[in-house]
């Protein structure tokens, strides 16, 4: 559909007062890297359906809505009551808590950390440590990947600064939550996160968005990540934005040498959400687990898109991704490997698998693999499937009503990507939101 | 207890079943017999309660109730049971999960609270003791990689847990190895009662000489073509089919 007015104005014309509106002790590098950024968006703009990879989301409801940019100072009126859900129990962690992406102090706090660890807010760290942001900071997303990693670059203003220093084990996740919440005009956030881990050292990261139903958001987020030599990094992503929410997410990952990273990504909110993880071998021996499940139902579109950039030899990816679809949802997973000339005993593995549980709802699956070097053991599979009306009658045949028999196999679909999840609290809140996800949300209604 | 009455079955545009009587009393285990496509299983699944197929006349009673308006589940809580030829494998849901929902909806069915948790461990071993199932084998998913011979026990294993008053077995025998179908007729023998009444489906007679039937019925091309008792399957077991499908009334012509 057209749009009578560029989409982009709106975009640009809040650039000049934002820019007016920050700290003033910023380095220059900062300023001029936002520049580059705006112009690059002015002169791409956003993608259109002509675009492969973006052909199939419709961006035109985004589009539509006069966004402006979330005023500094003004986390509104939310209490450290309404986060409560989006924790995770019994789980101990430092809570890093950005309202409309500002770091919001009094809804956080840090628990024990070892010495020289940070967690701290990215704009604080811009001023007062721009020397350890300055060889990180746009290094891994590039301000020109497209519209909206522009935009974010332009607009980058806080989120979260992780770093570890070498050999060094964080035991405790630390949770970033970013909550959107919008009670006027709709808000546009574009967070910006950094987590940099030294050679030998283990952290585990979580990062949850969240809003409220009735809120009209849109959050714009990058996280870029360095995993130094022989490091560990476990990371969570849970999508848990309002069901009017836009949510625009990038994560770009860089694997240092016989370094192990597993990304799990959940997602279950937003009327349209879209995710890139993007990550790179840049040295051997590195291991890598991408995880994933959406969950749409109504009118939400959840895109997932994966790249899996095998540019070194001798590393493992394992990836699987699954949907679970309902009403008139629709769904995207495009699962990109790249195994470059030279990156010889690769292993890789993708497998997308994907349950439709009404007739309306829709979902693209793209695997693909692009094999440059020739001793590599790479495979990939994907499958689109209804429930399997014979497992339906074997539970009614044993006296579960059929309500309950297809939650508890639509439950059992997803169970393998919540079961590579190690953290025991994070699965239990896994569990917990799959199950109230089901069609009529009565769980699985069978008191077993 | 159950009573069949001139039923008839399709399956799209074929009839499968052509109008089969059968009467099956409190404590006395009925066998049916007959050659691959002469409509056992359909038989077996269409008491049971699977969908695909088409009841066009006749009717099926459990204890004087319909049991062809009841839906599969309520079939179940009423207390029958079906093992199945192909159980289906669900990863993703624990046999003890199952089992548990399972016994709880029938439950709650009858009026009983849902049973405790110790009670249940308590269940399960005893009843896996009988077959020489392993308990680890409840936390595996649902026959999730389980050998035919561990699903078919896990049949009987279930069936032992919900303690229906009427048992439908259907091909329990195909693929057991000798031990393996030494302990399903064990199982099976165990659940005899004065009170259940069982439904043994099988092209073999070798179930049958572990679990001896009162009633032996010979199905052909949707027919029970004879009836007698034990000795009629060691017959067939000897001779084949053969000889009952000559000494058979065939169906009528159709006219032209």
């Amino acid at each position: 559909m057209a749009l009578s007015v560029d989409p982009r104005d709106a975009y640009d014309a809040t650039y000049g007062d934002f820019v007016k509106s920050l700290d003033r002790r910023e380095p220059s590098w900062l300023h001029e890297a936002r520049d580059t950024a705006i112009h690059r968006f002015r002169e791409v703009g956003f993608p259109t359906p002509k675009q492969e990879d973006w052909k199939y989301t419709n961006l035109t409801p985004l589009l539509r809505v006069p966004f402006r940019v979330a005023p500094e100072g003004g986390p509104e009126n939310v209490v450290s009551e309404q986060l409560e859900p989006f924790t995770f129990g019994v789980l101990k962690t430092s809570l890093l808590t950005f309202v409309n992406g500002r770091f919001a102090p009094r809804l956080s706090y840090v628990r024990y950390l070892p010495r020289r660890v940070r967690a701290m807010s990215l704009a604080e760290a811009i001023v007062d440590d721009p020397e350890a942001l300055a060889q990180h900071l746009g290094r891994y997303a590039p301000p020109d990947g497209n519209a909206f990693t522009s935009l974010n670059a332009a607009f980058l203003a806080d989120g979260a600064f992780i770093e570890v220093p070498p050999k060094t084990h964080v035991e405790e996740p630390i949770h970033l939550l970013f909550i959107s919440r919008s009670r006027d005009a709709p808000l546009v956030t574009h967070p910006r996160n950094l987590i940099v881990l030294g050679d030998g050292s283990a952290a585990t990261v979580i990062e949850t968005y969240a809003g409220w139903p009735p809120d009209v958001t849109f959050t714009n987020a990058v996280t870029e990540v360095s995993v130094g030599a022989a490091a560990s990094l476990g990371h969570y992503k849970m999508q848990r934005e309002g069901e009017r929410a836009f949510h625009m997410a990038s994560m770009v990952v860089h694997q240092g040498r016989d370094s192990t990273v597993a990304c799990h990504s959940f997602s279950f909110g937003g009327a349209l959400a879209r995710s890139h993880v993007h990550t790179l071998f840049r040295a051997e021996g590195g291991s890598l687990l991408l995880n994933g499940l959406f969950m749409t139902a109504g009118a939400q579109q959840s895109d997932n898109y994966t790249r899996i950039d095998h540019a070194e030899p001798s590393c493992t990816s394992l990836e699987l991704y699954k949907g679970i679809l309902d009403g008139t949802s629709r769904g995207i997973f495009n699962g990109n490997i790249l195994v470059r000339k030279g990156a010889q005993k690769t292993s890789a593995r993708q497998t997308n698998k994907n349950l439709l549980l009404s007739k309306e709802a829709w979902v693209d699956s793209t695997p693909g693999l692009e094999i440059l070097a020739d001793d590599v053991k790479c495979n990939h599979a994907s499958t689109i499937g209804q429930l399997d009306e014979n497992a339906v009658f074997y539970l009614r045949s044993r006296g579960i009503d059929e309500e309950a028999a297809r939650n508890i196999l639509t439950y059992a679909f997803a169970a393998d990507v919540i079961n590579q999840v190690s953290l025991a609290p994070v699965r239990i809140k896994l569990d917990q939101l799959v199950l109230s996800r089901l069609p009529k949300g009565s769980g699985l209604g069978v008191g077993a | 207890m159950i009573e069949v009455k001139n039923l008839h079955v399709k399956v799209g545009e074929k009839e499968i079943l052509k109008g089969i009587d059968l009467t099956i009393r409190p404590g006395e285990v009925h066998a049916i017999m007959g050659p691959n496509g002469s409509g056992k299983t359909t038989l077996a699944q269409v008491l049971a309660g699977r969908a695909t197929f088409q009841v066009t006349e006749g009717s099926a009673t459990f204890d004087g109730k319909d049991l062809l308006a009841m839906r599969p589940e309520d079939r179940a809580r009423e207390g029958v049971f079906m093992a199945f030829q192909y159980p289906v494998e669900i990863p993703g849901v624990s046999n003890a999960y199952f089992l548990k929902a399972a016994l709880n909806a029938i439950r709650r069915y009858r009026g009983l609270d849902e049973i405790d948790a110790m009670d249940f461990v308590g269940l399960v071993e005893q009843k896996a003791q009988l077959l020489s199932l392993d308990e680890s084998f409840m936390k595996r998913g649902l026959n999730e990689g389980f050998s035919g011979g561990e699903k078919k026990k896990n049949e009987i294993f279930q069936m032992a847990v919900l303690e229906p008053r009427f048992c439908i077995l259907d091909e329990t025998d195909s693929g057991l190895d000798i031990d393996a179908l030494r302990l399903v007729a064990k199982g099976i023998n165990a659940m005899r009662s004065p009170t259940r009444a069982m439904l043994v489906v099988t092209h073999y007679q070798r179930l049958l000489e572990y679990v001896q039937p009162d009633v032996v019925h010979v199905l052909v091309e949707g027919r029970i073509v004879k009836s007698g008792d034990a000795d009629l399957a060691r017959n067939l077991e000897k001779h084949g089919y053969g000889w009952i499908l000559e000494e058979a009334p065939r169906p009528e012509p159709a006219r032209a």
